[in-house]
């Protein structure tokens, strides 16, 4: 029971992590430009094409991976000097209106490119196997890893937002956008900086992830409405709460497909736990976002002042 | 005698010949139509694209044609999605009034495309699919399934776990229609305790929560029911988490055919698979089936291929015998009953509820002798076995 407990912590780590890659470019976009981009799925499914592309074409995972995100971060910068950049002034509806159709444009190019059938990755093949991390418990290599850059990108972006001049004006841009253009601050070239680094955090996630789960034409858009539970329990334009809204994600997903259906099992018998489990347990990330939103309406830690 | 007479007969008859040979070419100058409808999008797409491939192929290599009348494929996509599914099965059917329809690879979506086809009276010739609804109290005169019914492979494999002595398996199925199918077969024929029975969200792509539950569990085998992309990211994954030293690993065909092999490599290796068909069967239709399919596409055809190669074959057999006329649906009917084609599985027969009486054979996973990781076949499992739900069916006459 414990091994299992710590094993469920670990994968609930690594779903948080990755999820914490897609929430956080959202949220900064979200809280700084006030935009809201239904294309950043696409971007994550580009990113993700990318790197599948680049490794098959090099042989090397991790020269695809470096390959892909700058890429896509380039992607990114592009589409937002030339696209997005004309909707800043627009309301919300537009907004979603106009990247819903990126999203949809994104998706056809890609099955126009790559086909409508996934494409099937294998990790690097030192990590494929297992490791033992005590007497007793192994886990799969290619997920430590996955936790391993995980952790290291957040690290990264904490040192970027809180310890560089480019990070205090991403934040002063988010607490009050107005003040921060009144004092002097480049906004055109930030949010296109801001919009790179979005994007590149999005394939990172996608290329990790590629080999565990599967690239293929539609990737985004479930993911895209994890990111944006996410955002919303951590709080509109804070990094800080994206990751803990993130792990909060995570971990409670985790828990709640091994636990509830344990739970069901003894209270109802295995038939009835095997019907109605799933489905309490893919609620659960709701009632959590509903909880606290009722206690903390403007999520965990709200960015505007 | 008049010598008048004979040559007036043999006008007359000449005559007739000529007239009716006139009215046949009017009935075959349309084309036979066919609505493949099957999925060749998401995780389950590389299923669809073979059910295409073989059944493509059966009608290329009789040139083109369906029992003699040229024949005219309308392939769509249904996305895994009941919903598209029936949607587009309306558009086959309406527009583009298909004589017949096959390929659908997923039950949930059969069931969906059922009732506006057997209603429009189209006969549904499954290629995979085949649902105990169907085959029990909701069977259909215009369903034939030259595939198998749901169950029948993961009874093959409860059969072989527990002759193979193992007493304690653990079951993971998808959440849809033939995910509860295979674990009521697989449970039939299995006689030892279930450790843990598992339903995954069809298109689960993550099985970490799953393998964490097994490590706890410690049953001594596993038995998946996962096709397509499920049983890939499964099998990869159950064998990165370093599961596979402590249990063995079971699946009816589809969690092991040379798709799945095709993408997840040698950790396959050894792997006991149940299937109605092999490409190493040796008969005649096989032989010509499994060379022209490598030769057509450039890799070895999955039981999917086969099946759908079958379909194709079982059309071929009903047009041909009813002369090419569709209209007349009894005739159509009685014709598919007697499924008068070399099956590529051998023998092949229908039972009262139009699904098949058949062998189910056990397969290994191992290289041959050109050293591909591949499929053998070991033996028979089953011999001429029918469904379970067969009595349940009051099929109109």
């Amino acid at each position: 029971m414990a091994i299992l407990l710590l094993e469920q912590a670990l994968n609930g780590l690594q779903f948080g992590l990755m999820l914490f890659l897609l929430a956080a470019g959202l949220t900064l976009v979200f809280g700084i430009m006030d935009m809201v981009n239904l294309a950043h799925g696409s971007l994550y499914m580009v990113g993700a094409y990318l790197v599948a592309t680049l490794n098959l074409a090099t042989g090397s995972f991790w020269l695809a991976l470096v390959l892909g995100v700058a890429a896509t971060a380039t992607l990114g910068m592009l589409l937002e000097t030339t696209v997005l950049r004309r909707l800043y002034q627009r309301d919300h509806v537009t907004q979603v209106l106009a990247t819903f159709g990126i999203l949809l444009m994104c998706n056809e190019a890609v099955r126009m490119i790559w086909g409508a059938q996934p494409l099937m990755l294998n990790p690097p093949v030192a990590l494929a196997g297992p490791v033992e991390l005590f007497d007793g418990f192994t886990y799969p290599a290619y997920r430590l890893l996955i936790i391993g850059v995980g952790l290291a990108a957040a690290a990264l972006l904490y040192f970027l937002v809180v310890h560089t001049r480019l990070g205090m004006q991403v934040r002063a841009g988010a607490s009050n956008r107005e003040m921060a253009l009144a004092m002097g601050t480049d906004v055109q070239r930030l949010f296109t900086l801001v919009f790179g680094v979005g994007a590149a955090l999005c394939a990172l996630a996608g290329g990790l992830l590629g080999p565990l789960l599967a690239v293929q034409v539609g990737m985004g858009e479930s993911i895209l409405i994890l990111a944006f539970v996410v955002i919303v329990i951590g709080g509109i334009g804070s990094v800080r709460g994206a990751l803990l809204g993130a792990l909060l994600v995570g971990t409670v997903d985790t828990a709640g497909r091994t636990l509830i259906p344990m739970v069901f099992e003894t209270m109802v018998g295995p038939e009835a736990a095997a019907n109605a489990g799933p489905a309490v347990a893919s609620i659960l990330i709701y009632v959590l976002m509903a909880t606290v939103l009722f206690f903390k309406p403007r999520g965990l830690f709200p960015a505007h002042g | 005698m008049s010598p008048f007479r004979p040559s007036f007969l043999r006008n007359a008859v000449v005559a007739t010949i000529a007239l009716s040979a006139l009215a046949a070419s009017a009935q075959t100058t349309e084309p036979v139509r066919v609505g493949l409808l099957s999925t060749l999008s998401g995780p389950g797409a590389g299923l669809g694209v073979d059910i295409r491939d073989g059944f493509q192929l059966a009608i290329k290599l009789s040139a083109g044609k369906l029992g003699g009348r040229t024949a005219e494929v309308i392939v769509a996509d249904d996305q895994a999605n009941p919903d598209t599914g029936r949607q587009t099965a309306d558009r086959l059917i309406k527009r583009d009034k298909v004589d017949f329809m096959t390929g659908v690879v997923f039950s949930n979506v059969m069931l969906a495309v059922g009732a506006p086809t057997f209603q429009s009276k189209t006969f549904y010739i499954s290629a995979n699919a085949g649902p105990s609804q169907y085959a029990g109290e909701q069977c259909n005169p215009y369903f034939f399934s030259a595939s198998y019914q749901n169950d029948n492979m993961h009874e093959a494999v409860g059969k072989t776990v527990t002759d193979k002595g193992f007493k304690r398996v653990a079951l993971i199925a998808p959440n849809y229609p033939a995910g509860k199918d295979a674990l009521t077969g697989f449970k039939r024929f299995y006689k030892g305790e279930v450790a843990s029975e598992t339903y995954t969200t069809l298109n689960q792509l993550d099985y970490g929560t799953e393998l964490s539950k097994l490590r706890a569990t410690k049953p001594d085998a596993v038995y998946i029911f996962l096709p397509g992309g499920m049983g890939i990211n499964f099998i990869k994954q159950f064998v990165g988490a370093g599961l596979s030293k402590d249990m063995t690993l079971f699946g009816p065909g589809f969690s092991g055919d040379e798709d799945v092999i095709k993408a997840v490599g040698e950790p396959m290796l050894g792997m006991f698979n149940t299937s109605q068909w092999g490409h190493d069967m040796d008969n005649a239709a096989n032989r010509k089936f499994v060379a022209a399919f490598e030769k057509e596409y450039g890799r070895l055809p999955t039981l999917y291929a086969a099946q759908g190669y079958d379909a194709a074959q079982l059309m071929d057999a009903a047009v041909r015998d009813t002369k090419g006329k569709l209209d007349d649906k009894a005739a159509v009917r009685k014709a598919l009953e007697a499924a008068k084609f070399d099956s590529v599985r051998g023998a092949f027969k229908f039972n009262t509820n139009h699904f098949p009486i058949q062998d189910y054979y056990l397969r290994v996973i191992t290289k041959d002798a050109k050293g591909r990781v591949t499929n053998r076949t070991l033996g028979t499992v089953f011999k001429g076995h029918a469904d379970a739900y067969v009595g349940s069916c009051k099929m109109p006459s």
